[in-house]
């Protein structure tokens, strides 16, 4: 069993996000973005790949979109409405309600620019009838075997990471995420999950961000140095997420230092364009972000040739847009086609307002899931392989970073099916504290549980051994537990045990015995027996110092293996009779079993070892 | 798997209660109050009246107990208590594992639970259901006060009403609330819970999205699934290692506000919990529909298809039953309105109040009469604003509002329009600025005992231009006794609550269970001919329900299984487990854990059949260890039987050391002094014997 990961989209670039996962037999499209940067057929992911017969309903299972980002949901109404794409398609509630604000903002732009239109106003509201609306955590079972839930992102509103599970192999898709809580979105959180993939953005790889309130300031300063001095300020932003939080910002800063300068705020309705002009300073939030086209174009054509004002850029821009150009140096002139050409002179300031994680976020999420492969998509390549990199090594989990178009597969997680018997599951949840007396063993287990980072209720130790898999043609594998197996097969048990008689020099040891007491062994009253064995428990514990001994008075146990003083004349467990009148001595008979072999030898050698004059 | 039904519950507002023990775990479902037996007591404004009134003459009437009918004064005068499910108090709470709620009225009893020392159970409840059940406890307490401020604090903690002189002079109506039918019920009333107890509760509580999984101890998983009654109420999905159960409260298919009853998401569960007794309460009116299975559903038994038999339950005309009701109830008030007279609403059902307000404003808009709606709660401001923002919760008319951008529901743009006006209370100086009648009024409680309905109700009793529209299932005559004589029009309509009988076999149909818990009260109605198992259960009643299955699922890591050391004896292949067991997410998963090299047992420790004493000399010798067989004689079996020759002997090894094994029919010993040879010899006995 395998999950192929075919990259259409986003692939060691940013723009066009669209994975297609086959798992286990169901395939899942992730995504289904544009690329801002091409107007031409590059723009959106090659569908031909998914199938060539242009046959989407069998092909996929289902298509997954995590957030409203046109590079995330661009090509949707294309893919449903042109392709031909029918089957359901899953998004958060509030994704849902947005995006289509999202995408008519952007097919009024593409109007407005002249370009040819990709799909209409009805394109759209079709499209967004087929969406399946779902809640977060809500585990939504697309058929049988297919299982998808949504978890919080914290990208913009509504951006969700999703979980896929097929059978016994599970993965996620993070789509875009932020670890760090902003002004109005929470952390990303997720469950601690059993997965055989993540794929992850990747967009600032290699960046760790300093902390929230610094970059706050400096953007007011910006802003506030240039209304001060009676420029005008232009912040492109898309209309939702990150304007938010701008706004939140600049309002709380503009009561706190009591400015009365106006915000403007453009977004899909129509904006008076006769306060483009007007004289005095004034702050602007204008769509679309990374000055792709539209209105915030329009004014940024308007206002770049004036050294007085400013143009703000939260946020990342695409390769290909003005945004990028104007982040990428200080262009002085940008051609926009053949026979435009804008002066700029005005002010630049980036922002790094993004709603990506960084690179400590990406590790500490790939950490925390601890996949057994993960694949970086949506970022700069050389910034990925350093972070891919670091994956591997400092995490140990295999990663990729494929390019568009390329497919990366690797193993899922299979199970096996069987029956467990009643007696086996008993035996394995009763507290039996075998444990503590296998603890020489189990000492090093114990430090690398905690540094496995498996979940769940770990309910047995040593005891599943004692479980039996039992395979018969025709029928369903079975776990019994090893005493119901003879039962099972008819069989007889067969008991092999160890067995060994041997006689003790008892002089070192009873240092307490009077020497008119006449020959040893049989005269040995029962209260001697016990000091004998007394003493030599207390030996023992001296050297085994984990083994679980039992001092039974005229018996010592340690696990099955037990000894005892051997009274009889001729016990059959002894090889040599050899030694039987030596009036010093005494017969320690013993005998254990199977299990407990080389643990009977070390007691064996350690009596041994106190009496030096043992035959 | 143990099932107890402690209590059937009454109508809407008291839902049924049960308790089951399932893999060991102990399950509370729901833990309602029933406040229909508020009835008992007297509201403020009628006690004051009543005090006047208590002359000797009364009380030796009361003594003699003279049947009459009934006044209010026979109501009792004192700060209520509350009853709680009957039977629970006989439960040990802090035994209590997990509390499943399915509906905001079904945790109304929660902090009686919740505060009580040592309860630790894990309290699961929908977002919205956890919201909304917050707002409704907050309001009654605050109703509360209302109450204790006039009646002053209780001096005992034994109230003067529950003395049995009391109790038995109450009229024979008033004394069945008090103390139920078999008169057991008396320890079931409670003082109310405070608003610390409330907040504590809430605490405690683990809310849950729509569908979204919770997995207790590592061995159930509950997962919440829309019922359709109201906005986040739902059905639960238990499923266990063993088990896979689905309990089914009132359910609705479809309804007018909220998420519609999600059965598809039931499906898979080998065990149903049908716990929806609305038919009860219906049929308690009107006994004329026994429902015959055969002749309805023959038409549907050819409907193999699953889709298309959803399709039928869900294509009905019950929501269509339902607007028209609402449409009557809006009618009758436009005339009442029309001819000067006041409309009060005390009707406690959210999503029929949401849609009521709708309605109303709608058809008062289109009579272009200018008569304003008042809303009078505590929590009415709260409830408005959250129902619209849980578009998982609400119906997909209403879901595809959000879509185009428009609130869920019309009152948002009505408050803000000043058509509806919404207060805190009926002594809020903004209601007292803006107040002018004819109205319509919105206000709590449906027990006509609590509330801003108490005092609307004294106004407007007398007024026989105004309408009081009730619920059904209010027993009209003890709810209305303080109010007497009552010149108002009453409009009692009763709302669906519940699924009809004639849909339980095709809802069972498509769920195909293989065991039914059923109510022994409902199954004289309706005959269940599907071939699946039922057990009836009635009040207080355990049923032991037996495991379906006989072996517990355990899935093994596919890495491990390859590492396994397999044996073939005649027909079965078998190996010896290794790795770690766990349990996550109520399955059972044998996975490779750590294992010290040491530790790994390359020998068998279970061994069988009997060994070939000669084939062991040969596998010894091949070892290089030579020996003698001692033919031990003195088993006198083993001379009988010519065939055992194997079955008792020694054999003696004097090479490389001295050594012997001594073999009999149910065991081997092995005596040696040397570790080394020792296992050499147990190699060759391996070989012999089969083992594992």
């Amino acid at each position: 069993m395998a999950i192929d990961s075919l990259v259409l989209g986003a692939g060691q670039e940013v723009g066009k996000s669209c994975v297609v996962v086959s798992i286990n037999g169901k395939r899942i499209m992730f995504d289904c973005g544009m690329h801002m940067g091409y107007t031409d057929s590059r723009r959106y992911p090659d569908f031909s790949l998914i199938s060539n017969t242009g046959d989407f309903d069998n092909a996929l299972t289902c298509v997954v979109v995590t957030h409203f980002h046109l590079d995330h949901i661009g090509a949707l109404p294309y893919f449903t409405e042109v392709c031909g794409y029918k089957g359901p398609i899953y998004m958060t509630y509030p994704t849902k309600a947005l995006a289509p604000l999202m995408l008519e903002d952007y097919r009024k732009n593409m109007d407005r620019r002249g370009e040819d239109e990709q799909f209409t106003s009805d394109h759209i509201t079709e499209c967004m009838k087929k969406v399946i609306p779902v809640d977060l955590k809500q585990t939504v079972q697309v058929d049988k075997d297919l299982q998808i839930r949504a978890y919080y992102a914290g990208h913009v509103i509504g951006a969700a990471m999703f979980y896929a599970k097929v059978g016994d192999a599970a993965m996620v898709y993070t789509g875009d995420y932020n670890m760090t809580p902003d002004r109005h979105l929470g952390a990303a959180q997720i469950d601690r999950l059993q997965l055989d993939l993540v794929i992850t953005e990747s967009t600032y790889a290699t960046t760790i961000r300093d902390s929230r309130y610094g970059r706050e300031r400096e953007f007011l300063k910006a802003v506030h140095t240039c209304i001060a001095a009676g420029g005008k300020v232009l912040i492109p932003t898309f209309a939702l997420g990150r304007a938010q939080e701008l706004c939140i910002l600049l309002e709380d800063y503009w009561e706190r230092m009591n400015l009365k300068v106006p915000i403007y705020f453009s977004a899909v309705r129509n904006f008076d364009r006769s306060l483009i002009n007007a004289p005095g300073p004034c702050v602007l939030f204008a769509t679309p972000g990374m000055i792709v086209g539209g209105f915030s174009l329009e004014v940024f054509m308007q206002w770049a040739p004036s050294e007085m004002n400013l143009v703000t850029l939260p946020g990342y821009c695409v390769a290909g847009t003005i945004g990028h150009k104007l982040m990428s140096g200080k262009p002085t002139k940008i051609d926009l086609d053949k026979d435009t050409q804008i002066d700029v002179r005005c002010q630049i300031h980036q922002l790094s307002f993004s709603p990506h994680t960084d690179a400590k976020g990406i590790m500490d999420l790939v950490k925390f899931l601890s996949p057994k492969h993960a694949i970086l998509v949506h970022g700069e390549k050389p910034k990925m392989a350093t972070l891919k990199e670091r994956i591997q090594s400092e995490l140990g989990i295999p990663c990729y970073c494929p390019a568009n178009n390329e497919t990366v597969t690797v193993p899922s997680t299979h199970y096996v099916k069987a029956d467990a018997s009643e007696t086996f599951i008993r035996s394995c949840l009763n507290p039996n504290f075998k444990f503590s007396t296998y603890s020489s063993v189990d000492k090093s287990y114990l430090d690398s549980k905690y540094s496995k980072a498996a979940s769940g209720l770990q309910v047995s130790d040593e005891r599943v051994a004692e479980g039996i898999l039992v395979v018969e043609k025709g029928k369903k594998a079975k776990v019994i537990h090893q005493d119901e197996l003879l039962l099972m097969l008819g069989d007889k048990k067969h008991e092999v045990q160890f067995a060994y008689c041997f006689p003790m020099h008892t002089e070192r040891l009873q240092k307490t015995r009077t020497e008119e007491l006449p020959s040893a062994d049989t005269l040995l009253c029962d209260l001697d027996k016990c000091t004998l064995i007394n003493q030599l428990s207390m030996k023992l514990s001296n050297e085994l110092s984990d083994a679980n001994i039992l001092d039974l008075g005229e018996q010592l146990q340690v696990e099955s293996f037990r000894v005892s003083i051997c009274s009889k004349n001729s016990c059959p467990h002894r090889l040599s009779h050899s030694v039987h009148n030596d009036s010093e001595s005494v017969f320690l008979c013993c005998h254990w079993s199977l299990r407990d072999e080389k643990l009977a030898w070390k007691i064996i050698s350690i009596m041994k070892s106190s009496s030096p004059h043992t035959t | 798997m143990k099932f107890t039904c402690l209590s059937k519950g009454g109508g809407f507002h008291f839902s049924p209660c049960h308790m089951l023990n399932v893999s060991g775990f102990r399950i509370l479902l729901d833990c309602p109050l029933d406040l229909s037996s508020l009835a008992l007591f007297s509201p403020v404004p009628v006690a004051h009246q009543a005090h006047e009134s208590l002359d000797t003459d009364s009380v030796i009437r009361k003594k003699q107990k003279i049947e009459k009918t009934l006044d209010a004064n026979d109501l009792v005068h004192a700060e209520p208590w509350y009853k709680t499910v009957k039977n629970l108090h006989l439960w040990d709470a802090s035994f209590i594992d997990v509390v499943l709620i399915s509906s905001p009225m079904g945790m109304l009893g929660l902090p009686f639970l919740t505060r009580t020392r040592d309860f630790s159970a894990k309290i699961y409840v929908t977002e919205a259901s956890a919201r909304i059940g917050q707002l409704l406890m907050e309001d009654l307490v605050s109703m509360h006060m209302e109450l204790r401020q006039f009646y002053g604090p209780e001096d005992s903690c034994f109230p003067q009403w529950m003395r049995w002189e009391e109790l038995e002079v109450l009229p024979s109506e008033l004394r069945k609330i008090a103390l139920g039918k078999d008169c057991e019920e008396l320890g079931a009333w409670m003082p109310l819970y405070s608003a610390v107890d409330v907040k504590d509760c809430m605490r405690k509580v683990q809310t849950l999205k729509y569908a979204e999984e919770a997995c207790y101890n590592g061995t159930l998983i509950v997962k919440a699934f829309s019922s359709g009654l109201e906005i986040g109420t739902c059905n639960w999905t238990i499923n266990g290692p063993k088990k896979n159960i689905a309990y089914i409260s009132s359910s609705i298919f479809v309804s007018m506000h909220a998420m519609d009853f999600d059965f598809l998401g039931l499906r898979g569960n080998d065990l149903i919990i049908y716990s929806d007794f609305s038919s009860l309460d219906k049929n308690m009116e009107n006994d004329d529909t026994y429902f015959d299975p055969v002749t309805s559903s023959s038409g549907r038994d050819d409907v193999s298809n699953l889709e298309e038999m959803a399709a039928s339950l869900l294509k009905d005309d019950e929501s269509a039953e339902e607007i028209e009701k609402l449409v009557f109830i809006c009618a009758c008030a436009l005339d009442s309105v029309r001819v000067g007279g006041s409309v009060l609403v005390p009707i406690d059902r959210l999503g029929v109040v949401l849609c009521l307000l709708e309605q109303m404003s709608l058809l008062l808009e289109s009579s272009s009469l200018k008569v304003p709606i008042y809303i009078i709660s505590s929590v009415a401001e709260e409830l408005l604003a959250f129902t619209n923002i849980i578009p998982e919760w609400v119906c997909k008319q209403r879901q595809e509002k959000l879509f185009s951008g428009e609130p869920l529901f019309a009152h948002v743009k009505l408050i803000k329009e000043r058509k509806i006006h919404v207060f805190p209370a009926v002594h809020s100086p903004e209601l007292l600025t803006n107040w002018q009648e004819p109205c319509v009024v919105f206000c709590p409680n449906w027990s006509l005992r609590l509330g801003p309905v108490v005092h609307l109700l004294r106004h407007w009793c007398s007024d026989p231009n105004s309408l009081l529209v009730l619920e059904s299932g209010v027993d009209a005559d003890i709810a209305l006794l303080p109010f007497k004589p009552m010149a108002m029009k009453v409009l009692q309509c009763s709302f669906l609550s519940g699924l009809s009988l004639q849909k339980v076999q095709p809802l069972l149909k498509i769920l195909q269970p293989k065991l039914v818990l059923f109510p022994k009260d409902l199954s004289c109605k309706i005959q269940i001919s599907e071939a699946n198992m039922i057990f009836l259960f009635s009040e207080n009643e355990t049923l032991r329900i037996p495991s379906s299955k006989e072996s517990t699922d355990i899935d093994i890591a596919t890495d491990l299984a390859s590492k396994f050391r397999w044996k073939t004896f005649k027909q079965e292949t078998i190996t010896r487990l290794e790795g770690e067991l766990f349990m996550d997410h109520g399955k059972h998963r044998l996975l490779s854990g750590f294992q010290p090299a040491n530790s790994k047992q390359q020998r068998p420790l279970v061994h069988w059949g009997s060994p070939d004493v000669k084939v062991l000399l040969t596998e010894l010798s091949k070892m290089g260890i030579s020996g003698t067989i001692k033919q031990v004689t003195d088993d006198a079996k083993s001379e009988d039987d010519a065939k055992s020759e194997n079955a008792a002997a020694i054999i003696d090894i004097h090479d490389p050391e001295k050594a012997l094994i001594d073999v009999r029919e149910t065991g081997t010993v092995i005596i040696a002094a040397n570790e080394n040879l020792a296992s050499h010899i147990v190699k060759a006995v391996d070989i012999v014997l089969d083992g594992i």
